[in-house]
């Protein structure tokens, strides 16, 4: 393999850097501390010397091989079959807010199916003046619109109620992607059915053998909700609901319906499997919350953390990490480095959006003490999002689902971290 | 009316023609659904019993229907298996630590049991039960909680009868009166507590599963610098991250290795598109059975070396009456006993547990007998 030897050249350039780095902590390393003139640039590499890859040798690209780690990843104990399971965007590795389709999470109930456009189907029915059926080709004919929305699933981060558990942001937080969305509005369907005024919720249903069937209320299905077709840029992926699903901005996963086949308005909640037996959040007392859509502000710190160690010496550090609220915009991320005795406002790469992901970065001068990093992401509703005392002192500690507490990261001297709890 | 609409009746004045909407800006698109279609889809039971259709059925029928489509995966008294959904006991346990949630402990409405067992269970199988069955199995499932005596019938006329024990255990989402007031406001920034300590670590479960890659489920590879290929992590150590390796140098490698098998393959050996095929048709029997490395007994029994071997013959694996019997008068699984059992698996071995409806195609057969064949 040509380019092994290389790689392993450039890795002790950089060991090499690293011992000298402690040795000079505060200063810019000099050439000669290297151990003399750095043959990546002295010598002539093959790259610069012969061809690369001609334009007709990847008609649809994945990542260099050298990211072939920033993948999708499962946790098999979670659940009985990955069949029926969930896995986790790898966000301790991505920077920026669009997450690339190919490792957004995925959630399924009966598998991911091959659902092709000419087989494809969606029905209005219930109380509307004339129940129809549209084609794909249908939906591409009504106007469009576009969006970028977060989508959460209800347990990200549920592994984490009872205590620290998993070593990982892409672990306690990966159950999320922000996606670009193009398609019609759910509005636009509804209208040309016409809703009758006994019409209060609309039910949706996938094609899939789980049918992953869900009530809405028929203000929030009027209001911002989508019939999406494309993510990104291209059609939905497979595993994301191709060839249409349902876009639910700021709201659980779960209701976010993929293969949408059936919309069906009704006078009441179906009260499905999905919205009694799970998506419902048992209170200490034993008494569960039910319709518990939206997804509350949200923030991690996704580097560093227990995949992304600390591997240069000390001195500039970036702090980075994703917020975002289902009810409106993020308008500031605070970060502490001691646990939440102080605080500090981090740059948001961008003004938050309401119901999209945001970037937070903080510029900090590491000097290798230890940190127990968090990070606090207020909306422009003025909520604040909690620790996680706060909110079992109101809810205990068997919710599961909508677990938006404050992350800990202990960063140890050595540059690893690890997640913890503390007082 | 909707802002993009709006820019449509406005795109009117200033360019082309208009879209022709009727008079509730309708584009008309689609077209009607038909009864029958809307029969199909529209399965859906409402909590008030509307939508469930004529039928009935008891507990003793619904044991039998739920040993055949159910047991394997929830246990014979809808006790769950491995991480399977329990569907019985738990009661008094909500409000105890790890709360026990089944149909009798937490479920607030009997629709919901029926409605679910009708369109998307068994689990791989959805959809193939009739409405006597499902009201059978939902009368089995009332019985295993000590809801039901053993001599209920269920059926669309007494089922706003059956009481849910946790039917007022729910309250609509209360956030906004018991959470945001508390959570809203100029948060702390200085001096913000006297001390921190560290109460929990994660590390000390240690579930954290490994690198997908390696297969091997120990500590650290989640941790591997991210910069770094997986081709030239750490000291290659067995066999599984020596192929992990393989795989992810990728290309070159594997390519030449197909090569070379493809030009040694002998007239016996199996077509590789018809294996390629069959593994596609072999989908539909994942979900209860287990070929290759590794395989083992699932809802249904693993099926290396099925081909050609005895009836019958996994070990641990529990078979039905039918196929013990079929498998004592020697049976052999050859081309033609797979044929007629693929095709129609009820057909050809009456009262065996297999809940599969067959494969129509004939091709489907031959493709995944092939694939099987390729898996000794």
């Amino acid at each position: 393999m040509a380019g092994k030897s290389v790689t392993t050249s450039r890795r002790g350039i950089l060991r090499a850097g690293l011992a000298a780095g402690v040795a000079l902590p505060a200063a810019a390393l000099s050439a000669r501390a290297q151990g003399g003139p750095d043959p990546l640039i002295t010598e002539v590499q093959d790259w610069a010397r012969y061809t690369g890859e001609g334009v007709d040798e990847t008609p649809y690209g994945l990542p260099i091989r050298f990211e072939s780690d920033v993948v999708r990843r499962n946790v098999p104990w979670l659940t009985a079959d990955p069949i029926s399971s969930i896995n986790f965007t790898p966000i301790h590795a991505l920077d920026g807010t669009i997450t690339p389709a190919g490792c957004a999470f995925e959630r399924h109930h009966s598998g991911a199916i091959e659902l092709a456009k000419p087989d494809y189907r969606l029905m209005v029915n219930g109380l509307v003046d004339r129940p129809l059926v549209f084609t794909y080709e249908d939906l591409e004919r009504f106007p469009r619109h576009s969006g970028v929305y977060f989508c959460e699933c209800a347990a990200n981060t549920g592994m984490e109620w009872a205590g620290a558990q998993l070593n990982g942001s892409q672990f306690t937080h990966g159950m999320i992607h922000n996606m670009e969305y193009v398609g019609i509005p759910l509005k636009t369907l509804l209208d040309e059915a016409g809703v009758k005024p006994e019409g209060k919720w609309i039910y949706v249903e996938g094609a899939d053998a789980s049918s992953n069937g869900r009530s809405i209320p028929i203000e929030k299905a009027l209001d911002d909700c989508m019939v999406a077709f494309k993510a990104n840029g291209e059609a939905l992926r497979k595993e994301h609901g191709y060839p249409a699903r349902l876009v639910v901005p700021g709201w659980e996963g779960n209701l976010w319906v993929k293969w949408l086949r059936r919309i069906e308005v009704t006078d009441g909640p179906v009260e499905s499997r999905e919205e009694t037996s799970k998506y419902t959040d048992t209170l200490a007392d034993g008494t569960s919350r039910k319709w518990t859509w939206v997804m509350d502000a949200k923030s991690v710190v996704t580097a560093p953390s227990p995949q992304v160690p600390i591997r240069h010496g000390n001195g500039p550090l970036v702090i980075t990490g994703l917020a975002w609220s289902g009810r409106g915009a993020i308008t500031r991320v605070d970060v502490s480095v001691d646990g939440g005795k102080t605080w500090k406002t981090a740059r948001l790469a961008a003004p938050g959006q309401p119901m999209q992901m945001t970037r937070f970065w903080l510029d900090h001068d590491w000097q290798g003490e230890e940190m127990l990093l968090q990070s606090r992401a207020m909306d422009d509703t003025g909520y604040v999002q909690p620790t996680k005392s706060a909110l079992r002192a109101i809810r205990g500690e068997n919710s599961v689902y909508h677990n938006n507490a404050i992350q800990t990261w202990w960063i140890k001297q050595d540059g690893s971290a690890e997640n913890v709890e503390v007082s | 009316m909707s802002k993009f609409l709006k820019a449509v009746a406005l795109g009117v004045i200033t360019s082309g023609p208009a879209l022709a909407q009727d008079d509730a800006g309708r584009l008309g698109l689609g077209r009607e659904a038909l009864p029958e279609e809307i029969a199909a889809w529209d399965v859906k039971i409402m909590p008030d019993g509307r939508g469930l259709p004529e039928g009935s059925g008891d507990v003793m029928t619904g044991e039998e229907k739920y040993l055949e489509h159910c047991a394997a995966c929830h246990g014979d008294f809808a006790e769950g298996l491995g991480n399977w959904p329990k569907l019985a006991g738990g009661e008094d346990t909500l409000d105890r630590k790890d709360p026990v949630k089944t149909v009798g402990s937490y479920w607030p409405h009997l629709s919901t049991v029926w409605d679910y067992v009708h369109r998307s269970m068994p689990f791989g199988q959805a959809q193939i039960l009739t409405p006597d069955d499902t009201y059978a199995i939902t009368a089995y499932i009332l019985y295993s909680n000590y809801l039901v005596e053993d001599d209920f019938v269920l059926s669309r006329d007494n089922f706003l009868d059956v009481a849910m024990p946790n039917a007022d255990g729910f309250i609509v989402d209360d956030r906004e009166e018991t959470e945001y007031p508390e959570f809203s406001g100029e948060p702390c920034m200085e001096n913000c507590k006297d001390s921190v300590e560290i109460t929990m670590h994660a590390s000390v479960l240690d579930v954290t599963p490994n690198d997908p890659d390696d297969g091997d489920g120990g500590e650290e590879s989640v941790q591997e610098n991210s910069e770094d290929p997986p081709a030239d992590n750490a000291p290659v150590e067995d066999a599984s991250a020596e192929q992990a390796t393989e795989a992810a140098a990728g290309g070159e490698t594997a390519d030449a290795a197909a090569g070379e098998g493809d030009e040694q393959a002998a007239a016996t050996e199996p077509d590789p598109e018809l294996v390629a095929a069959g593994e596609n048709v072999f989908k539909k029997c994942k979900a209860c059975h287990q070929v290759g490395e590794g395989a083992k007994n699932r809802v249904g029994p693993m099926l290396n070396g099925v081909v050609d071997r005895q009836v019958g013959a996994v070990d641990d694996y529990k078979y039905s009456a039918a196929m013990q019997e079929a498998a004592e008068g020697g049976m052999v699984w050859d081309d033609e006993t797979l044929h007629g059992y693929l095709a129609d698996p009820k057909g050809f071995l009456p009262k065996n547990k297999m809940a599969f409806a067959g494969l129509k195609k004939t091709e489907d057969i031959d493709a995944v007998i092939a694939y099987l064949r390729a898996h000794p």
